[in-house]
């Protein structure tokens, strides 16, 4: 498990330093590449400011006003179940249905629980470990003008589900 | 979909309030929604930044290529329908790469380009192919070898050690894309046995 853990703890700086090497060594101008992509984060970055204020108001008020703990309440025997803290459960309804959403969700879990705490912890892997599911089929079939996706949803859809058990196991085998 | 969640949270917000008193909090929490948003859209924008001008040098110096080679006997037997020198192998080997690197932006013009290619070998226009199943179930479990925005995310709420959750997240991803890729696989075949 240290393994495991220093591995985690090298990925970025080991990332930092052999990605711009390489590309030294591939004759990339790596300063000048690097400016024009970072310009690109930060497009990204303001793009998603509209997506994150309308998440963060709606799931503020949602906290606020006590309806979250109704809702945990009203789901714990199936969340319980499968041993997710309710909490996560706005993260799991978002996910498949938009990406910059879900980000939000992400966000607002890891500034009310803290980016170290379980939830937090399990909220980041979740979002690592599965993908906007019918963003990818609207987009994806959309462009080529496919009606009938067959089993793509529901394979899409199972695999969401499994990657969260998965985010789940893995965040309390780690992180326990 | 999102405008029923949505809306959904606000309504279910504040008929909770209406019913316990809490109009005061809930507008509170309202206006604190907004200005956290330009706060973590401030915050994560230095990180973004540096995340996405490293992956640039990545994307330029040929790491896409690099994994594409890499990948590439993988995804010829998974789409056993294409033929082993199409261009569609090209494009989803691509489109595949730049998934799991977390360019996004780079990998959405492959995805649509192998989409196109894949349609070509399409007897029936309208209806997904056995291959187009197969590359969007690969698609919408895809592997993230360093998620890039979660770490940043995570530092910007002031994480002790923000890519703690690297290894964790690869080994999610990757038991969600072998289940996805199986689950696809029994799919088509269960089918192909009915004759359909």
């Amino acid at each position: 498990m240290s393994l495991l853990n220093s591995l985690s703890l090298w990925a970025v700086p080991g990332m930092l330093a052999l990605i711009p090497l390489w590309g030294a060594i591939r004759r990339v101008p790596v300063y000048d590449t690097f400016i024009e992509g970072a310009e690109e984060g930060l497009a990204i970055a303001v793009k998603i400011i509209p997506f994150l204020a309308g998440m963060l108001m709606a799931l503020s008020i949602f906290r606020a006003s006590g309806a979250m703990e109704l809702l945990a309440e009203a789901m714990s025997g199936v969340t319980g179940a499968l041993g997710f803290p309710p909490e996560v459960l706005p993260l799991m309804i978002v996910r498949p249905l938009s990406g910059a959403g879900a980000l939000a969700v992400t966000a607002d879990l890891l500034k009310t629980h803290g980016p170290d705490s379980f939830i937090g912890r399990l909220a980041s892997i979740m979002q690592g470990s599965t993908d906007t599911t019918f963003y990818v089929l609207t987009v994806y079939f959309g462009s080529v003008g496919i009606r009938r996706v067959r089993y793509s949803a529901a394979v899409g859809l199972a695999a969401d589900l499994v990657g969260f058990l998965a985010a789940l196991y893995v965040c309390q085998w780690f992180f326990r | 979909m999102m405008n029923l969640v949505w809306l959904g949270l606000i309504l279910a917000g504040v008929a909770v309030a209406a019913a316990t008193g809490k109009a005061a909090e809930v507008t509170d929490a309202a206006f604190a929604g907004g200005k956290l948003a330009i706060e973590t859209a401030i915050g994560l924008a230095g990180l973004m930044a540096l995340w996405m001008g490293i992956m640039k040098i990545a994307e330029r110096s040929g790491l896409m290529e690099g994994l594409a080679m890499l990948l590439r006997p993988v995804v010829r037997w998974l789409f056993p329908s294409v033929p082993r020198d199409h261009p569609a192998i090209g494009a989803m080997l691509m489109n595949i790469s730049a998934n799991m690197l977390g360019l996004g932006s780079a990998a959405t013009p492959f995805g649509l380009k192998a989409m196109q290619e894949l349609q070509e070998l399409n007897p029936d226009k309208e209806t997904a192919s056995e291959a187009m199943c197969t590359f969007l179930a690969l698609n919408t479990a895809s592997i993230t070898l360093v998620p890039g925005t979660i770490i940043a995310l995570r530092a910007t709420y002031g994480s002790v050690n923000p890519a703690e959750i690297v290894v964790a997240t690869l080994v999610a991803s990757v038991v969600a894309g072998v289940f996805s890729i199986g689950l696809d696989w029994a799919v088509r075949t269960a089918l192909r046995t009915r004759g359909r």
